[in-house]
């Protein structure tokens, strides 16, 4: 429908989001849409409880942490840049880019998406998933359905597997080490209809 | 001075005479005189001219692509345990199902990231998107001036709709409902009996199918012959409080609802002396058993009205069905449902009670094009033996959707105001640890019976764990 250059010219700064972010312009629109359907209160930007509202987020069991990485420390809310710049991380990686050597690294690489996803487990973000914030992450996921032992065993477990440094912790290069395999593409992105 | 009044007098006269000569009388004896028919069909040509155009301007501008209600994101439909299977299976170490591992987390991020693009609850508590632009302001969302022509068709559609159409509903409503409260305050001073009966729903009728032409509303109704008889339930989709207007218009049922104050209250209380409708008190509808009792005692009575209720308990916006609660399949009797299905490009009878208050709604209704909506009335149902009410509602629910080729949601419409339920986590959480825990017990308790352990063994019982 013809009115893309109106709503594109609403958004402040749009040539700067679209090019660091990648999306094109039909996507920031509806990303722009969205946006303002979960800011019910027209203020133009969003705090934790609009997204709170989302009823399947709400049902997940890692949703608070998901939406607490929509916010830097000490802010509490979002406006519709930095909204869509953590979305990009989950923009399909672009195969056919040309490596250009100056230009930083695109924000849905697959190492950037592999860092939102440590920074899930990371919540003091000291560049290390200490013991206990892998505990606070499983008793996030396993809820009351196990008991405390068998979640220290799985956290030991799994500390025992990546940790190769032996410092108890898991560095994200470990991390990253752990998880060479797994296709980060797929499974850390989403893909736009249209 | 005197001259203008009496010209304006003689319009009034002019203006009466053609309404009750041309909508009421006809109303009152079921005849269409099809000037609605000509209305829609000349609207129909209309629109599909001004969406032409339309295309036409956006090929020139290579403009966006159209935006279709259908969806933004392409979701994988796996269950959890396909979708953290298929994560594993790359993983080093081959863990054959069982255990956790760092990559789960990508799973329950992915579908955390998912729903705050899309998610399938709130898009259901705004209005229809239409594909293409319908010649209303309201649903002016991502359109531009494509050509003058255009711009003086829609121009002419605001006169058309503010300035002849709505005064002409605004007529035809008001005279509709005044004659529904003095209609049935005297057909209640009558004796019961089966004049009274007849009469009670005459002047019901009557005055629900004036209210409709108030609306322009056409609506055509399917397989009358599985029409609600008394003595049963009706249950209908809910979109608006439309819906009641739109299915008294070809029967007559007895209401259910809260007892309300101003001008509702008149009206429930009026309509209640011509024949019987269920109306609680706020604090009976607390009390789930009186409630069912007084429903049970009105359905076991079969010279009383068939009632209507719609189970979901508030309004969807028609592009989905959301879950019935169990109280009124818990009753007994025959359930007949209906399926509503409104055409959104005449004009959009959502009610978004969050967004509008009844009148700014009833006033946007009566500046839309039409109302234009299909009614399938549906085979009776009973409830089976060794099915219980939540199932026996799914079960209508699903014939419901399937007939007006609606969604079928289990989610609870009441989510519109409350929060999710705290059960609603614990079930995912339980998903994801059966299928962690559930091998780890067994491979636990399978290496200590074979005392089977060896230092570097991943399912040897760790130190602390003895609670396996």
């Amino acid at each position: 429908m013809g009115s893309t250059n109106s709503t594109l010219l609403k958004i402040p700064n749009v040539e700067v989001l679209m090019q660091e972010t990648g999306f094109s312009p039909a996507h920031i629109i509806r990303l722009h849409d969205r946006f303002k359907a979960l800011d019910k209160e027209g203020r133009g930007h969003l705090c934790p409880h609009d997204f709170g509202a989302i009823k399947e987020l709400a049902m997940n069991p890692i949703g608070d942490r998901i939406i607490g990485a929509f916010f830097s420390p000490g802010k509490e809310t979002v406006d519709f840049h930095t909204f869509v710049k953590i979305l990009a991380h989950f923009r399909p990686v672009d195969k056919d880019r040309p490596k250009e050597p100056n230009s930083p690294e695109p924000i849905n690489s697959r190492s950037n998406k592999l860092k939102f996803a440590f920074q899930l487990y990371d919540q003091d973000k000291d560049g290390k998933i200490s013991r206990d914030e892998l505990l606070q992450v499983l008793r996030a996921m396993l809820g009351m359905q196990v008991t405390d032992e068998q979640l220290e065993s799985i956290a030991d477990r799994t500390i025992q597997e990546a940790d190769l440094d032996r410092d108890d912790t898991i560095s994200f290069e470990e991390f990253r080490k752990s998880l060479e395999k797994i296709n980060i593409d797929h499974k850390m992105s989403i893909r736009f209809l249209r | 001075m005197e001259g203008a009044w009496e010209i304006a007098f003689v319009f009034f006269q002019v203006w009466l005479s053609i309404v009750v000569g041309l909508i009421m009388l006809p109303a009152m004896f079921g005849v269409s005189l099809g000037f609605t028919d000509i209305y829609i069909k000349v609207l129909v040509k209309t629109l599909e001219w001004a969406t032409l155009r339309i295309q036409r301007g956006q090929k020139e501008q290579a403009a966006l692509p159209s935006q279709s209600a259908n969806g933004i994101i392409e979701k994988d439909d796996g269950s959890m345990q396909e979708e953290i299977g298929e994560l594993r299976r790359s993983h080093p170490k081959n863990l054959a199902g069982g255990d956790f591992t760092l990559c789960d987390a990508f799973y329950f991020c992915k579908k955390g990231i998912e729903n705050i693009v899309e998610d399938q609850v709130t898009q259901r508590f705004t209005s229809e998107e239409l594909a293409s632009w319908n010649l209303l302001t309201r649903t002016n969302n991502n359109f531009c001036y494509i050509s003058l022509r255009l711009t003086i068709i829609w121009g002419l559609g605001v006169f058309i709709r503010y300035c002849i159409l709505l005064p002409l509903r605004i007529t035809l409503a008001v005279i509709g409902l005044s004659w529904l409260v003095i209609g049935t305050i005297l057909v209640g001073l009558l004796p019961s009996s089966n004049v009274k009966n007849w009469l009670s729903d005459l002047v019901h009728i009557t005055c629900y199918r004036i209210c409709a032409r108030g609306l322009s509303a056409t609506i055509r109704y399917h397989n009358k012959e599985n029409r609600p008889k008394k003595g049963g339930i009706c249950v209908a989709n809910h979109t608006s409080p439309i819906d009641i207007v739109i299915l008294a218009n070809d029967g007559c049922y007895a209401m259910v609802g809260q007892v309300h104050g101003g001008l509702m209250g008149v009206l429930q209380r009026s309509i209640v002396r011509s024949c019987p409708h269920v109306w609680f008190e706020r604090s009976e509808m607390k009390d789930r058993h009186a409630v069912a009792k007084r429903l049970k005692d009105h359905i076991a009575d079969k010279t009383k009205l068939p009632i209507l209720i719609f189970p979901e308990g508030t309004c969807i916006n028609n592009t989905s069905v959301m879950m019935f609660k169990k109280g009124s399949f818990e009753i007994g009797g025959t359930i007949y449902p209906v399926a509503i299905k409104y055409d959104p490009q005449f004009g959009d009878a959502f009610w978004n009670s969050a967004k509008y208050n009844m009148v700014s709604y009833l006033l946007r209704m009566m500046t839309s094009w039409a109302i234009v909506c299909n009614v399938w009335y549906l085979p009776p149902m009973t409830r089976q033996d060794g099915e219980d009410a939540v199932q026996f509602a799914n079960r209508v629910k699903s014939a419901i959707a399937h007939q007006g080729g609606l969604v079928d949601l289990s989610w609870d419409g009441g989510l519109k105001r409350e929060k999710v339920k705290e059960s609603l986590k614990e079930e995912q959480q339980k998903m994801y640890s059966s299928m962690i825990i559930g091998s780890d017990f067994n491979e636990a308790s399978l290496s200590l019976l074979l005392s089977v352990s060896s230092p570097d063994d991943p399912s040897a019982p760790v130190k602390g764990s003895g609670g396996l």
